[in-house]
């Protein structure tokens, strides 16, 4: 499918969130309440079959985290960027998608390692490269007080 | 908090079951990676694994670095495709800054994209081989790789690490010895390849330790990312040079080889018959590649615009994305790297849980696994 076809196709859909054209790649944000059904309907939808998540990020833009989500399908080979934003630096907390792409299960991990961002629901939920008790390096906030003592 | 989480970590599936680690110091890890292996008498009940022994905080480093810098840090990710991964970092900048590279540098990199990947491949194969005992593949494994690290010592001045491009094109012109060196190469690999089947692929003893080992279903292929050969030996066509072709490869007809099988010995198949198609694909630009510069006129400081940007490129080992979001600055606000290996690794409980212990070195072994490019 064509930029603009997707595009159309996911006006039609009805899924309620903001479709941004300018970029590389269609994106969709939606609101983290939405998350899992948006999910679901882009991986069940006949037209987009999104049943492989490629990647799984996130972004912390000091006031709230963007959770990155690309999608593409293994038919159709398109590509379609899934966003959700998380305002709670506290405690932040969203779905998780691993029932619907088990590949989401160790690339959540991840994310819950280096920013410290909670899944609801996930199986297996505890950090995968660092010990318990460091802080999250790829927050903005982070410092480490090791790095303060070499200077 | 941290107590309830440490209590976790130790949660055993099934109290009758014996635990032992493979790892972190295991010859079959070929790297530093710990298996927590659930058995039950030989059988693997359960396998979790535990990575981060060397992670080095890769993308963190990255924030503070600028562009042209990161470059020489992408190749310590997978240090057998360190070409691709600087090639897919100086692609999604290009991207970014709108430049179009020239012909030559096009060519340039597609041709040494394909002898990284027989060297990679070549690599593999000769430890896939040691894992499962037949030490003198290993030799000749080394022997054509050490061929092909000749040429990249010659052109790119450095051997393993080449940090060969640059953003806007590569770092020096070929040498004038490149193409013949790379034809009398692929002579050499033409004659040695079917060698490689004799001792290997058609002994009995490997096929009946990878036949029917560890199955990889198309649909757990696509379920859990697997990329590369390992998921294309299960019939999951993911070639990125086929998808979303980047480089010379819109010039160059090749097959994307496929099995159904998605067993140990497909995904080794796979492998064995990508060397011959980069033979093929070398074949069509070595004796074709245009003149002109090697490198494009950049900006002393090079700053993207403003935005995210998403550059997908094939590795020897699968699928690598690069992920940049840029907020105008000299350095990145934030760089994502989707490794292969990262989500080749998390298969393996599935493949392996019911299997012999011994199996588990097969069936890691195949699926082609490089330590630092999960960790990173």
């Amino acid at each position: 499918m064509e930029k603009q076809q997707i595009i159309e196709s996911l006006k039609g859909m009805g899924i309620a969130g903001e479709i941004n054209e300018t970029r590389e790649y269609p994106e969709i944000s939606v609101p983290a309440e939405t998350l899992h059904d948006t999910a679901l309907k882009l991986k069940n939808s006949p037209e987009f079959n999104c049943d492989f998540m490629v990647s799984a990020t996130a972004i912390d833009w000091k006031t709230h985290f963007t959770v990155v989500y690309h999608l593409t399908s293994s038919t159709f080979h398109h590509v379609v960027v899934l966003k959700t934003n998380v305002s709670d630096r506290e405690n932040p907390e969203i779905d998780t998608l691993m029932d619907i792409w088990p590949a989401a299960e160790f690339k959540e991990r991840e994310i819950f390692d280096l920013f410290g961002i909670k899944f609801k629901n996930h199986s297996d939920l505890r950090r995968l490269f660092l010990e318990d008790g460091w802080g999250f390096p790829l927050r903005k906030d982070y410092t480490d007080e090791r790095i303060k003592e070499l200077k | 908090m941290a107590a309830e989480e440490t209590v976790k970590n130790v949660i055993v599936p099934n109290e009758s079951d014996y635990i032992i680690n493979i790892g972190p110091q295991h010859p079959s890890t070929h790297g530093v990676m710990r298996f927590e292996t659930s058995l039950q008498g030989e059988t693997v009940t359960h396998i979790r694994p535990h990575c981060g022994y060397i992670h080095r905080g890769m993308e963190k480093m990255c924030e503070k670095d600028t562009y042209p810098q990161i470059v020489h840090l992408t190749d310590r990710m997978d240090y057998l495709s360190a070409h691709m991964y600087n090639e897919a970092f100086c692609l999604c900048v290009e991207k970014a800054l709108q430049v179009e590279v020239p012909e030559r540098v096009k060519y340039i990199r597609t041709i040494i994209d394909e002898l990284t990947r027989i060297q990679s491949h070549a690599l593999w194969w000769c430890a896939n081989g040691m894992d499962l005992g037949a030490t003198s593949c290993f030799f000749y494994g080394l022997r054509e790789r050490d061929l092909v690290l000749d040429i990249f010592e010659e052109t790119c001045h450095a051997r393993f690490l080449q940090s060969y491009n640059t953003p806007g094109g590569v770092m020096f012109d070929l040498h004038p010895n490149f193409q013949k060196r790379v034809k009398d190469f692929l002579i050499h690999l033409r004659k040695k390849l079917p060698e490689y089947d004799k001792l290997l692929t058609n002994n009995i003893i490997f096929r009946q330790r990878t036949e029917g080992i560890g199955v990889l279903s198309k649909e757990d292929a696509i379920a859990y990312g697997v990329t590369g050969p390992s998921g294309r030996g299960s019939g999951f066509s993911c070639d990125v040079r086929k998808i979303a072709p980047y480089s010379a490869y819109p010039y160059v007809k090749f097959e994307e080889k496929l099995a159904t099988e998605g067993d140990s010995f497909a995904r080794y198949r796979m492998r064995m018959d990508e060397m011959w198609e980069s033979a093929k694909i070398i074949d069509q630009l070595i004796d074709n590649i245009p003149d002109g510069d090697y490198q494009v006129k950049m900006k002393p400081v090079i700053k993207l615009p403003e935005g995210e940007y998403f550059q997908r490129v094939e590795t020897a080992k699968g699928e690598l994305d690069v992920f940049i979001v840029s907020t105008g600055e000299k350095t990145p606000y934030r760089v994502h790297f989707r490794t292969p290996c990262f989500s080749n690794l998390f298969i393996i409980n599935k493949l392996v849980s019911g299997l012999k212990i011994a199996d588990l070195i097969a069936v890691s072994g195949s699926l082609d696994l490089i330590i630092p490019d999960i960790d990173r």
